[in-house]
């Protein structure tokens, strides 16, 4: 079996699974936010139980439209709120809430082995610690907050094995663009994605949250790591319970394996409107920018601001971009303000703010206006996507995006 | 049987073109559906009637886990939904709410905006009135069907819990 048959078999009554198989899944850990949430809740109390299964293995973060950016999404977070507060379940709010996927992983919520399912789409970023964890919808998760467990269709595996020494300024999310380029926003569609190889063992946690994270973005159900040194280095002060590390048996069966030679792959660059849309960063240089935004699940991590900081350090941001940086939890901010980035930020002009999927997803926080384009670290570059229908996003990497926000246009951080 | 106008789409509709995330601060079908496609269509709300089916290519419901976009065109009166492939959340959002969908490349290559198409969820077969080609839909596994059946997942799990709770 690969790595996410055994963990989905440990996870049912069976010995075997095998791709196409209709199973009933025990969960580890069910999460939702103030969006999914409220449909969810509803959804539960059509079912007809008192209580959820077990509220230690709820947990809701208030993270979208929050510290609340109308009245509307204050009465979303407020439902979702009272909801936790009766079934005793950890609901992460202002002051304490980080971006889910950023959030769960650090505070070891989220460990190998695990099934984690999520009313997010990104919620196989967890892949990243050796977890199976996919994205579902509220109705799922209503349906699991009731009984523990959920319906799945075993996934085969697409095994992807990145060859080679990445050169600087590359990392996960070049890789990640890099293959959803080649395979498309389709490419992965039902498959689980296992990622491997020479570059991904050198890849720092951080690199592989984002690979993982962007796996829906080739359509995939997961995207997963198998447990080494770095991950068990990152688990240590983190994880608080139990867990146990699958890995795949030597004669698991692949659907494909794809290989790269990343050797030298440059930093990668999704035009609009798709994240398959990829070309290297040479290629889009000169585009002109009025925002760029570094942050998010995909990028909101310690090693990307320090990326970011790395880039800025001795200059300042163009005036008229508008640079925002979002720190992906309370405590990456709380770490980069130690290491005197946030100042560097500050200094040189940038906008820094509380942790919030705000412009990502168009909500709040750095909206966009029509004809405006805009440099992101995000995830997705759809139509209309951070605001306008007839504004414009690009998704790159975190030193990419602040090198572009110095010189006012996309640009390769060895040029600035 | 349902019988509908078609609203054809081309690959990767992604749910954020079938409801906006500046509007995920609403939950009610009705207030969702008044904001249905309206970023990549706008004509589309004032040209739906309900029983109308969407028809698209490949990949169709891509993108974030919002079951507002299913809950959205069923509110809006779609009736079904016809693609040769579905993003994989919104293809369970969408079972698990009871808007039916069905896989078909042939019925999309052969069916075009404005025809006048039924369907019989039953066998799975869609015609295509304007000229009575008739084509079938991938048929769903036995699970699937299950839960369609029991009139998605919300029941289904009433029912599991009912028949745990006799046991």
């Amino acid at each position: 079996m690969t790595l996410v048959e055994k963990i989905l078999a440990a996870h049912t009554d069976k010995k075997k699974v095998s791709p196409g198989d209709f199973i009933n899944v025990r969960v580890d850990l069910i999460l939702a936010n103030d969006i999914t949430a409220p449909i969810a809740i509803n959804e539960f109390r059509r079912i007809g139980v008192e209580k959820v299964f077990d509220p230690e293995k709820i947990v809701m973060v208030a993270d979208h439209f929050v510290p609340n950016k109308d009245i509307l999404s204050a009465e979303q977070v407020k439902f979702m709120r009272n909801f936790c507060n009766e079934q005793g379940i950890t609901c992460f709010d202002v002051g304490q809430m980080g971006i889910e996927h950023v959030l769960l992983p650090e505070k070891g919520m989220v460990l190998p082995g695990d099934v984690v399912i999520g009313a997010d789409s990104h919620t196989c970023t967890y892949g990243a610690v050796g977890a199976f964890s996919t994205g579902m919808g509220s109705t799922d998760i209503a349906a699991a907050m009731a009984t523990g467990d959920i319906w799945m269709k075993v996934p085969p595996t697409i095994k992807f094995i990145y060859n080679g020494n990445l050169k600087k300024w590359v990392g996960g999310k070049d890789l990640i663009l890099h293959t959803i380029g080649d395979i498309g926003v389709d490419g992965a569609l039902y498959s689980a994605m296992e990622f491997t190889g020479k570059a991904i063992s050198t890849l720092p946690m951080d690199g592989r949250f984002t690979m993982a994270n962007m796996a829906i973005e080739a359509g995939a159900k997961a995207g997963i790591f198998v447990v080494d040194g770095k991950t068990s280095a990152y688990l240590k002060l983190r994880a608080k319970r139990n867990f146990t590390v699958y890995e795949p048996d030597n004669d698991a069966r692949y659907e494909r394996i794809i290989e790269y030679d990343v050797s030298s792959l440059e930093p990668q660059v999704a035009l609009p409107h798709l994240p398959s849309n990829t070309s290297p960063v040479s290629k889009v240089k000169g585009v002109e920018i009025d925002q760029a935004v570094i942050g998010s699940c995909t990028n909101g991590r310690l090693e990307d601001l320090r990326l970011a900081a790395e880039v800025l350090k001795g200059k300042m941001i163009n005036p008229k971009v508008r640079c925002i940086v979002i720190p992906g939890t309370q405590q990456v901010y709380l770490e980069a303000l130690k290491e005197g980035i946030i100042e560097l930020f500050i200094q040189a002009g940038a906008a820094v703010s509380t942790p919030t999927c705000g412009p990502c997803l168009g909500g709040h926080m750095g909206v966009l206006a029509e004809g405006e384009r805009c440099i992101s670290t995000t995830n997705r570059n759809f139509v209309g996507r951070m605001g306008s229908t007839k504004s414009e996003v690009y998704l790159s990497n975190p030193a990419v995006a602040m090198a572009s926000a110095i010189t006012g246009k996309i640009t390769s951080p060895d040029d600035v | 049987m349902l019988k509908g106008k078609v609203h054809k789409y081309g690959s990767d509709v992604n749910t954020d073109e079938i409801i906006p995330a500046r509007y995920l601060y609403l939950s009610e079908p009705d207030e969702l559906a008044e904001h249905c496609m309206e970023d990549i269509d706008g004509e589309f709300l004032s040209r739906v009637e309900p029983g109308d089916i969407m028809v698209a290519t490949t990949n169709f419901g891509c993108g974030s886990s919002r079951e507002h976009a299913p809950i959205g065109l069923k509110a809006a009166g779609i009736s079904c939904v016809i693609a040769k492939s579905f993003a994989r959340i919104f293809f369970r959002n969408a079972i698990n709410i009871g808007l039916p969908l069905l896989e078909s490349a042939e019925a999309v290559d052969n069916i075009k905006s404005g025809d006048i198409v039924e369907v019989d969820l039953s066998s799975g077969s869609i015609t295509n009135t304007r000229n009575g080609k008739v084509f079938t839909a991938k048929p769903y596994p036995a699970f699937m069907g299950e839960l369609i059946a029991a009139g998605g997942l919300i029941e289904h799990t009433r029912k599991r819990i009912a028949d745990s709770r006799r046991a």
